[in-house]
This record gives structure tokens, C-alpha cells and sequence, in this order.
């Protein structure tokens, strides 16, 4: 593990089943210290966004349930508080897809996610400012509709957002999604600009191994529910299996097809 | 709220028609009688008429505002405070005490709906709420009428339905049309602040966008759906109490629910100055559609002339005047 003293969530063998019937986790244990960025990769339908709904309390509103293991955040079991709750003691989700409020101006749905906010509108007014300096094109848009404006926009929006609640910890879903390559690295800058300067917190479920790994401290990869493998991001970046089955390279060079059987076995034996 | 041109094209062809043709119908035909001052009679009548229908279509407003939903159990709503109101005035309370306790009723009823309907359906699709919602007005229509009996009630506020004489008393308008005039101007400048300018107003609004990230920036659904059904209970009350002292206290009151469908077509479903711009261009076109010209094509065009705007209205601007466009980035 890295460095930093004890950790600020701490997920323990959790098992998720949606509608009574679809096993989703099977037994995902994993901790994330205060102050580090953590990525938890994978490919679709591993279990990255119900890892993360089930932390924030989004999986309720999906019909699934949390039915063994824990989760704990600053040593309290999440199950028992609703996501505003959460939001409110610094855990906040940005969901997959942006999921901005359309019909509202950026500017009032930064607004919206200062809602559990206390300290009235100074408190208000200072974190708008905050998030401006970060993404100083959301202040040139903050009269447009989130709806018109583009998808790099709304997700900056997302979160803005976020940040707008005085975060802890945000729970950031495929930030990369349908973004340019630019824009992906401007936005992961960004991340690890927050993380350093205001201390936040983040837990990154992203599909784009590569730049998660150079922003990431620390790597879980998920498949079929399970984590596979784990370790920090800078030794998840060498490992061969890694580097063969998600970032696309290998020792070798290119493979023809008969090695692609082949990995195709190993990486069988993986899970 | 921005204005289009669109917007101001449809008020003015709409004023243009509504007055040209009314006038070339009086110069045309002996069976039209036309002048000046009947004509603005009609017309002040048709719009405080509209201003009634639009304290209906508010409340329609509200709950599709806030939650997306089409919520078909609004004329029961409506319904159910007043039967409240009269039935806990019948009971001895005095008048104002009375609809202090309503309001009280109005809360209760949105918690209840909060924790035994809407709770069990979050994330659902909204056609599933709306069937959830006819079934609210199903009940709320029994339940009302259980309580309090059905028989038709008499709710007297105390002011005048005298017609009173204005500009030289040459043009007659009910009062109470004009106090209930008043009511919903009122209204409409509340609500309006209340959702464009408050937190909680701006939360309904991204709850009415996007329940689930509404739920992940930490927007409670639990309190700000009982504040929408309050808000939809107290306006409904507004409504019942201006209806009910007009036509008595009765299951009819539920029905003129119908009669906001068209309004809201034409005002768009998600804007309170919609509805009540809507409600006033179908009061007055419906009155001078009666008076004008329906005795050249034998009458009744009252029962059907609201129905047949909305329909033009689907046809070409189906968000409505002032309703929001569905977004299409492309």
C-alpha cells in the first residue's frame, strides 16, 4: 500500500446483486487512503460503476442491493446512510456519462451541488470561484444550458459539480467517455491538480488504462466482478499481463492471430 | 425565461384573429351583433374565465416541473381540498382556521403519497408514475368523498359575485373574477421567484431533470417530492376554493382537470407564466369563439374550441409557448 496513514474507505469483500437475482460483485475488497488517487480498471460490465455506486448509495435507485461484506467510510458503514447523507460527510459521486442538468445554466448546476452546503452564500460564493480557477471555461459558459454545450463542457460541469459540496472524496465514473485524447489529459490534470492542491481524495473507475496509470498511485483491475489483480499504478504499468491485455503492447510487438488464441488462455487462467 | 419570436408572432396572429374576425363577422352577418364595448366585455369575462382555468394548470406544472411527471390526480387534488376545507369549516372552525388546517391536510396527503407511492418507484419510467398517479386520483376522488360525503357543498368566501360596472359602466365584470384574478397573479410572481431564484426552487428543477445525479450531488428525492406535492396541494387548494364558491363543492370539481389539458399544451408543461398565458388566450378565445362566431355555424363551439387549439398546437410547436425543447446537441 502506499504510504498515508489510515485509510479513508475501506471496502470488504462485498458481493452486489441487482434485482434479486444478478450477481454483479463477487467479492470485492478494496481500501483507498486519504489523499491518493485510485484507479480501478477494467473492461465493460466488470463491476467498476456498481463498485462505485455502491459506495455513494446510487445503487438503491438501480434496484441492487449490497448483500455481504462492508463498506466502510471514515470507519461508519455506509449502508445505513442515504446519498445525501454521504454527500454531505464528503463522499460524492460524479456518474458515468456527466449526467448534467440539461435544461439548467452551468453556473446553476454547479449550483445544484452546493445544495447540502452549510455556511450560507459566502460559502457558496468562495467554492463557485474554486471551481472557475479550475475550469476557467466553465466561467465563460456559466449563462448557457448545460444541454448545448459540449461534452467536455459538461463533464468539467460534472465535476464542478462535485466540488461545489467541499468534497473529501469523489467517486469519478469514466471521466475519458467519449472525450477527445486532448481534452482526457486536460481533464486528468485537472484531477491531479485537485488532488494536490485541495487534498481530494479520488476513486477512479476509468476504461482508458494508460492515462489512469500515469495519474494513479495505486491500481485495481477488475473483471467479471472480481479484482485480478492489484498494485501500484507505477508497477501495474510494467506488469507484462497488464501491459498485454490492456494497454495494448507487448514484448514482441504486434502478435499475429494464432498468439491471440494464446493470450486469449492466459488470460483465462488470470481470473 | 427568454422570449422567442416564435412566441410573440403566435400572441399577436392570435390577438389580430380574435379581434378581425369577430369585427368582420359583426360587419358581415346580422346574426353577430358587434361593438366596441361588448366586445371587451366578452373578452374581460373570457380572460378572468382563463385566469381560472390556469390556477388549475399550475398545479400540473409544478409536479411535471419538478419530477417529470404528468400528474393525472391533480382535479382530485383539487377535489379533495376543498371537500377538506368545507367539510373541517362545517365542523365549526372559522373560515381561515379552516384552510390553515387544509394546508395541514395538503402536507399530510403529500407525505403520505412521498412514503406510499413515489418512494417505491424512484428511477422508474415516467409512464410507471403516471399510472401510479391515476391511481392517487382514483383513490383521493373515493377517499375525499368517504370522508366528507358527496353531496354538492356551498363555499361562501364572503365576496361579492355581484357584477360590478367599470369604465363608465359600460363594461360589466364579475368581482370575483377579478379578486380571483388577483389570487393568481399572486400566485404565479411567488412561484416564479420560488423556482428560478431559491435552492430549493433550483433543486426541483434538477430533480425534474435528472433524478439519479439530482440523488448523487446529495438532492434528498424524499423532501423535495413532499415539497412539490405540498406546493401541488396548496395551489390545488387555491383552486378548489375559487372553483368550489363558483360552481359548489362537488365531484365535478375533479373534472375540470380537463379542461387545463389544453392550457398547458399551449403554455408547455413545464412553465408556470405558460400556464397562465395559456389559460388566458383559452378563456378568451373560448368566450369570443361562443359569442362571435359560433351563431354563424349554429353554435357550441365552447365545448370544443380549447381542444382544437391544442391540437393546432401539437401539430406545430408541440413544446408549447413557453415549454422547454427537448435538447439535441448535435
Amino acid at each position: 500500500m502506499s504510504n498515508q496513514d489510515t485509510p479513508l474507505l475501506q471496502i470488504n469483500n462485498i458481493e452486489v446483486i441487482y434485482d434479486h437475482v444478478i450477481l454483479v460483485l463477487k467479492g470485492v475488497s478494496l481500501t483507498v487512503p486519504k489523499g491518493s488517487i485510485i484507479a480501478l480498471l477494467g473492461a465493460n460490465g466488470a463491476g467498476k460503476s456498481t463498485t462505485l455506486k455502491s459506495i455513494s448509495g446510487l445503487l438503491g435507485a438501480e434496484r441492487g442491493v449490497v448483500t455481504k461484506g462492508n463498506i466502510l467510510y471514515k470507519d461508519q458503514p455506509v449502508e445505513s446512510q442515504s446519498p445525501a447523507d454521504l454527500v454531505d460527510h464528503g463522499v460524492i459521486q460524479v456518474m458515468e456519462g456527466r449526467h448534467c442538468f440539461e435544461h439548467l445554466t452551468i453556473e446553476e448546476n454547479l449550483l445544484t451541488g452546493a445544495y447540502t452546503l452549510s455556511g450560507g452564500r459566502k460559502a457558496v460564493a468562495k467554492n463557485l470561484e474554486m471551481v472557475y480557477q479550475y475550469f476557467p471555461r466553465l466561467a465563460e459558459r456559466r449563462k448557457s444550458q448545460a444541454g448545448y454545450t459540449s461534452g467536455g463542457e459538461q463533464q468539467m460541469c460534472a465535476v464542478g459539480r462535485a466540488l461545489m459540496s467541499n468534497p473529501e472524496m469523489i467517486l469519478l465514473d469514466e471521466p475519458s467517455m467519449g472525450l477527445a485524447p486532448q481534452l482526457v489529459e486536460d481533464i486528468f490534470e485537472i484531477i491531479k491538480q485537485l488532488n494536490e492542491q485541495e487534498g481530494v481524495t479520488f476513486l477512479l473507475a476509468e476504461q482508458n488504462t494508460n492515462i489512469a496509470l500515469r495519474y494513479s498511485d495505486f491500481g485495481y483491475i477488475m473483471e467479471n466482478g472480481r479484482i485480478v489483480m492489484e498494485g501500484l499504478a507505477s508497477e501495474l504499468a510494467e506488469n507484462e499481463d497488464v501491459k498485454e491485455f490492456y494497454l495494448g503492447i507487448s514484448k514482441e510487438g504486434k502478435k499475429n492471430f494464432r498468439d491471440v488464441k494464446n493470450y486469449r488462455r492466459r488470460k483465462r487462467w488470470l481470473t | 425565461m427568454r422570449i422567442e419570436r416564435d412566441i410573440i408572432y403566435i400572441i399577436l396572429g392570435f390577438i389580430v384573429l380574435m379581434v378581425v374576425v369577430p369585427w368582420t363577422a359583426g360587419q358581415l352577418s346580422d346574426q353577430v351583433f358587434f361593438n366596441w364595448p361588448f366586445f371587451f366585455e366578452v373578452a374581460i369575462g373570457g380572460l378572468l374565465s382563463g385566469v381560472m382555468y390556469s390556477l388549475i394548470a399550475l398545479g400540473f406544472v409544478l409536479i411535471f416541473k419538478a419530477s417529470g411527471v404528468f400528474n393525472f390526480s391533480q382535479g382530485a387534488i383539487v377535489l379533495f381540498a376543498a371537500l377538506t376545507l368545507v367539510g373541517l369549516h362545517g365542523l365549526g372552525l372559522p373560515m381561515w382556521l379552516a384552510i390553515v388546517a387544509t394546508m395541514g391536510v395538503m402536507f399530510l396527503l403529500a407525505v403520505a403519497i412521498e412514503r406510499l407511492v413515489l418512494s417505491k418507484l424512484v428511477n422508474q419510467e415516467p409512464i410507471i408514475l403516471f399510472m401510479a398517479t391515476i391511481g392517487i386520483a382514483y383513490f383521493l376522488d373515493g377517499f375525499g368523498q368517504t370522508l366528507w360525503g358527496s353531496e354538492v357543498k356551498v363555499l361562501n368566501l364572503g365576496i361579492s359575485e355581484a357584477p360590478g360596472f367599470y369604465f363608465d359602466g359600460q363594461i360589466l365584470i364579475n368581482d370575483f373574477d377579478l379578486f380571483a384574478a388577483g389570487i393568481a397573479a399572486v400566485m404565479v410572481v411567488v412561484l416564479g421567484i420560488f423556482f428560478q431564484y431559491t435552492r430549493i426552487g433550483r433543486a426541483l428543477r434538477a430533480v425534474a431533470d435528472d433524478h439519479q445525479a439530482a440523488l448523487s450531488v446529495g438532492i434528498p428525492l424524499k423532501h423535495i417530492w413532499i415539497i412539490v406535492w405540498t406546493v401541488a396541494g396548496l395551489v390545488g387548494l387555491v383552486a378548489g376554493i375559487m372553483w368550489g364558491s363558483k360552481m359548489g363543492v362537488q365531484f365535478a370539481l375533479s373534472l375540470i382537470a380537463l379542461k387545463a389539458l389544453p392550457v398547458l399544451i399551449l403554455g408547455g408543461f413545464t412553465s408556470v407564466p405558460g400556464a397562465i398565458i395559456g389559460g388566458l388566450i383559452i378563456g378568451a378565445g373560448e368566450k369570443l369563439a361562443e359569442v362571435f362566431l359560433a351563431p354563424m355555424i349554429g353554435g357550441g363551439i365552447e365545448e370544443w374550441f380549447a381542444y382544437m387549439l391544442a391540437l393546432a398546437f401539437l401539430a406545430f410547436r408541440p413544446q408549447g409557448l413557453f415549454g422547454e425543447k427537448i435538447i439535441e446537441r448535435v
